[in-house]
């Protein structure tokens, strides 16, 4: 019986030990665990120039601007926006409005993208620009998603 | 608690649900299917593509859900040495890969027309593949040990410690930005529309009434499998001193 009670403490406490270990390492690498930057954390410049990353947010209305396969639109959080460039094809869900995420670099002010992704998202806004959206202040849980209005 | 534990009433109980859940489960794929596969809405983002998350969405809840089973198992045969507790992981394991197999196989089909691309390495992906490299290690384990009993127990460790990954593959939507879309079963509600989650709801019942009957039946081979394995011990141990007996 106290054998059995001692190995039941041995595998909580492990368990436990384990997972304060693991938290503590996720925590340590949240930076590389994001899968993008917000426009935000580009203006604020905590990515240097010339390294890559993708930037997340919503595209601008009225910014696409495509000449064949030359694309430039804005990315936006609604607090902040990037000019983006990109040569190539697009996912069939991007457009005005929808939420994306663009890799590649900022080159002269301007990101220069190598792949843009569409995000899909049953609320038709991604969770991390709505939480990004209700940061700056421009819209609150429930209220109508600004700018996301289906094109079609 | 622990009479659970005797394989006889564990078998007679596993036994007395495995009818119902197996019935369960063919009649709600039967009504399932069609109306997720056809009769449902096609998404108006998403057109027809939105169906493949009927089958992606029990898949991964079942891979999520198995992995919990194996390792309340793992635990209980670490703990209480009961020897049906590591019968039951062993049984788990394949079915539990298989489906997170299930599950990123459809994600990518539909990650390629909709976000496109297959494959990104974000938290939510990279967390249920590593599920399904614990489930292969598991598998790999439990069987790389001449004596079966010390399979059981790297195994059960294994099976414990991989526990860990499951808040994570759970949470990753929320802790940290990915390109996979947050759950859409909330604590508070639903985002998606009635019509689209009845065929969800009817193929998760599906899913997860399908897994406790093949379950049981995994579990009533690997029984005999211990069973067996035992048998040709007790003749083998038993050769010598006959041999003596009939020298003498």
């Amino acid at each position: 019986m106290t054998r059995k009670r001692r190995r039941l403490y041995f595998v909580l406490l492990g368990l436990a030990g384990l997972a304060a270990g693991v938290g503590l390492a996720l925590t340590a690498f949240q930076d590389s665990i994001v899968f993008f930057r917000s426009p935000s954390e580009i203006a604020e410049g905590k990515v240097a120039g010339g390294q890559r990353v993708r930037i997340g947010g919503l595209v601008e209305n009225g910014s696409v601007v495509k000449n064949g396969q030359n694309i430039s639109f804005s990315v936006t959080d609604m607090a902040n926006t990037v000019k983006v460039h990109y040569t190539g094809l697009l996912p069939d869900l991007f457009r005005e409005g929808q939420g994306i995420v663009a890799e590649g670099k900022m080159e002269q002010g301007v990101f220069v993208a190598s792949e843009v992704l569409a995000k899909h998202d049953e609320n038709y806004m991604p969770k991390e620009v709505a939480d990004a959206l209700k940061k700056s202040g421009h819209w609150q849980e429930g209220g109508p998603p600004p700018s996301t209005a289906p094109a079609k | 608690m622990h009479r659970f534990a005797n394989p006889t009433t564990f078998m007679r109980i596993a036994n007395a649900i495995f009818p119902w859940a197996a019935g369960l489960s063919a009649v709600l794929f039967l009504i399932g299917l069609p109306v997720a596969l056809v009769t449902s809405p096609a998404d108006y983002q998403q057109g027809d593509s939105v169906r493949l998350f009927y089958v992606h969405v029990p898949a991964a809840w079942i891979s999520l859900m198995v992995y919990g089973m194996m390792a309340v198992s793992s635990a209980a045969f670490l703990i209480w040495r009961h020897p049906m507790a590591s019968v039951s992981a062993r049984a788990l394991a394949p079915v539990g890969a298989i489906f997170t197999a299930l599950a990123l196989v459809t994600g990518s089909l539909w990650g390629r027309p909709m976000w496109g691309t297959y494959w990104v390495w974000d938290a939510r992906l990279t967390s249920e593949l590593l599920l399904l490299f614990i489930y292969l290690g598991y598998i790999a384990i439990a069987d790389a040990f001449e004596d079966p009993e010390r399979g059981d127990k790297a195994a059960a460790v294994l099976g414990v410690v991989g526990s860990v990954n499951l808040p994570i593959i759970h949470f990753s939507v929320e802790w940290w930005n990915t390109l996979h879309q947050p759950s859409i079963i909330k604590m508070t509600g639903f985002t998606v529309d009635g019509s689209i989650l009845l065929p969800l709801f009817l193929m998760l019942g599906a899913f997860t009434s399908y897994t406790i009957a093949i379950w049981v039946l995994r579990l009533r081979s690997e029984l005999l499998a211990v069973k067996l394995r035992n048998a040709r011990m007790s003749e083998v141990s038993l050769a010598p001193s006959l041999n003596r007996g009939a020298a003498e």
